[in-house]
């Protein structure tokens, strides 16, 4: 098993002909995701990369049976593409784009409260059930199927973390990366609770940075809910205060969103710190060795 | 983006807040004049991207023109070093003279977005005139919160409950609701991503004004807001930062340390300030490279590297996934051939292309030093940052 995609998702792209769309596109369908539709308003009837587009969600959904969407619409677009595949009843929104306005996240979100869509991103790298289903920008050949869930902030950093674990031998059950902006649609909480339901999964990976309060709040979910091991890294300890770490959401303010007390918060919670970025791989490792 | 004082209170005036009289000022003599045409006593208020200016002595009561004028004198010009500042401290050019208010309660009210009920969020504390973060640790329960419901938007009672609520009287509740309207109205219109008037205050005369204003503004919204844009003040930057935003590169942070960094992805970029650190370097900055389709941008960074004199090494640690390692290879050979580059160069590729990368960087004439993995590169690079042969 594997949390939110599989093989039995129907992926549609919004954004499909755009230059990034297209490329990630053909990438996800050389990885055995199953892209069902495309939607670009004005190219309707027309095809793509052999998938059809149409000018609505809607549309595509009622000819396709689309489950699931990948958003690469430019940043002053990509809230209203999450709201029409919202309206168009898809369950889960992925959204890649990167630098959309705060406000405009304000009203997405107020939007989703009473709708059963569920949001990953935005600003991130998507995510990918090794193989099974890549619905993201990863390199789909780093990744091997196992049972041990990543969940980060970062897009590279994931990349890192995955590449070490595939070169000790150990597979991911599901990789997701919730994005660097300050309001994502899923959070740390979200996705653990996932993979705390999730049969396969044994361990999780969680990898986090400065800025907010999202690893204090998982870590209160890991001490009170979670029985699996989790194994954490935070980035950012030495980032000076006041300044945005390339994420938006990525910034001290005042004393709030350090390093060290997201750390501090994710230990006593009994979560298990690498000591720095380059073992978060053998950190799993022993953690696993462990808890066989 | 932060904008000065002087510029935020024009947008208040704009939307109807009250602020006291005043003008900026350049040099002594317009100081001179403003205080004059405003008569009695004034203050004079240093214009810098930083709080703290009080207590750094970057504000100053002047009783006459020839006082206002010698007070403008003595911080025009000079560089004012506060808390928030680095040491070298942040260039004063402008002051803003205002007529000096009479007061009688100092008030705090801001707006933010808070991102946990991801709602924008009015504040309000009766103990104005001192850091927030100050008050919420000492006297949580004077800190009073709205939660602004975006397709309602700020209503009335939530004014008169903050007012009611920080004990103004009741004549005062309404122009402070109305002030408080306003000031979401601005937080809305300009894509704000704080709004800040500290100290609010209650005049002698029993009037409701913003003594200080403080706006900054969402960076990925100012595609809406050339208005604004337009406001920043790059005197108040670091010059390396100014440079680098010249030569295109984003995402880029002056650090105090001696090795250069490019890292493609911010989590990354900010891991391996972590890993120098831990092997016992500085960072010089942090950047994120982003994307890199073009060898533009990489030549671009090496510009900034050669330019900031602290740099002693660069490290380039790159995780190709949307980004090609085969063409960050190639613009570090053109960089190469462009200038004349000799500081140690610490090179990590993994990911996307990475083949074709290394032979790209192998066949070419560059001296660099290969890493194997993460920890490898920053570990080379503090030792070739120290002059230490790997």
């Amino acid at each position: 098993m594997s949390i939110l995609i599989d093989k039995k998702t129907r992926l549609l792209v919004q954004g499909i002909t755009g230059g990034e769309g297209s490329f990630h596109t053909q990438r996800c369908i050389e990885y055995g995701t199953r892209v069902v539709a495309g939607v670009t308003p004005g190219k309707g009837g027309s095809e793509t990369l052999g998938v059809p587009v149409f000018n609505t969600v809607e549309e595509a959904v009622e000819k396709t049976g689309a489950d699931a969407s990948l958003i690469f619409v430019p940043a002053s677009f990509a809230a209203d593409a999450i709201l029409e595949a919202a309206d168009s009843g898809i369950p889960l929104v992925v959204c890649i784009t990167e630098g959309i306005p705060i406000l405009d996240m304000v009203t997405v979100h107020n939007y989703l409260k009473d709708k059963s869509t569920r949001l990953i991103g935005p600003n991130c790298p998507g995510l990918i059930s090794p193989g099974k289903c890549k619905a993201g920008l990863m390199a789909g050949e780093i990744h091997l199927p196992g049972n041990v869930g990543v969940v980060s902030r970062s897009g590279t950093l994931t990349y890192e973390t995955v590449a070490q674990l595939t070169s000790l031998g150990i597979g991911q059950s599901t990789c997701v990366g919730i994005g660097g902006d300050p309001m994502p649609g899923s959070t740390f909480v979200d996705i653990l609770e996932l993979f705390q339901k999730d049969k396969d999964t044994r361990a999780v990976v969680l990898v986090g940075e400065i800025g907010g309060t999202a690893e204090q709040e998982a870590a209160k979910f890991i001490k009170e809910k979670m029985t699996k091991p989790v194994v954490a890294f935070v980035a950012g300890a030495t980032a000076p205060p006041g300044r945005r770490m390339g994420h938006a959401g990525a910034i001290i303010s005042g004393s709030s969103g350090r390093a060290q007390d997201k750390i501090a918060a994710l230990a006593a919670a009994g979560a298990t710190i690498a000591p720095n970025p380059a073992e978060i791989g053998t950190t799993v490792k022993k953690v696993l060795e462990t808890n066989s | 983006m932060k904008i000065h004082e002087y510029q935020a209170k024009a947008l208040f005036s704009e939307f109807g807040i009250p602020i006291p009289k005043g003008a900026i000022a350049s040099t002594p003599a317009e100081a001179k004049s403003i205080a004059a045409e405003l008569g009695g006593k004034v203050a004079i208020k240093a214009q810098v991207y930083a709080g703290g200016r009080g207590k750094a002595g970057g504000i100053k009561v002047a009783n006459a023109p020839e006082e206002a004028e010698k007070l403008a004198g003595q911080i025009l010009g000079t560089r004012l070093v506060t808390h928030q500042t680095t040491p070298e401290g942040v260039p004063v050019s402008k002051v803003l003279v205002e007529k000096a208010v009479g007061v009688q309660r100092e008030l705090y009210l801001s707006i933010i977005v808070d991102t946990a009920s991801r709602m924008p969020v009015m504040i309000a504390s009766e103990a104005g005139g001192m850091d927030i973060e100050e008050v919420a640790r000492l006297s949580p329960k004077k800190i009073l919160k709205v939660y602004i419901d975006p397709t309602a938007g700020f209503q009335a009672f939530q004014g008169r409950k903050l007012a009611y609520g920080m004990n103004l009287s009741s004549a005062q509740v309404r122009p402070a609701t109305s002030l408080m309207a306003s000031l979401y109205q601005l937080f809305q219109a300009k894509d704000c991503s704080l709004a800040e008037i500290n100290p609010l205050v209650v005049t002698t005369d029993g009037e409701i004004m913003a003594l200080d204003a403080k706006l900054n503004f969402d960076d990925n919204a100012l595609f809406h807001h050339g208005d604004i844009e337009q406001l920043q003040d790059v005197e108040q930057e670091d010059p390396i930062e100014v440079k680098a935003n010249e030569l295109g590169v984003k995402n880029y942070i002056k650090m105090d340390g001696n090795i250069g960094c490019m890292v493609n992805g911010a989590g990354l970029a900010m891991a391996v300030m972590d890993l120098i650190t831990q092997a016992g370097g500085r960072p010089a900055n942090f950047l994120d490279i982003g994307t890199v389709n073009n060898t533009e941008r990489v030549i671009a960074a090496f510009k900034v590297f050669t330019t900031d004199p602290s740099v002693k090494a660069i490290l380039v640690n790159i995780f190709g996934g949307i980004a090609r390692v085969d063409v960050i290879a190639q613009g570090i050979v053109e960089v190469h051939q462009q200038m004349d580059i000799r500081l140690p160069l610490v090179v990590r590729l993994a990911g996307t292309n990475v083949d074709e990368g290394k032979s790209i960087l192998a066949q070419s004439k560059i001296k660099f030093i290969e890493a194997t993995n993460f920890y490898d590169a920053a570990r080379k690079a503090v030792a070739a940052a120290k002059g230490e042969k790997n």
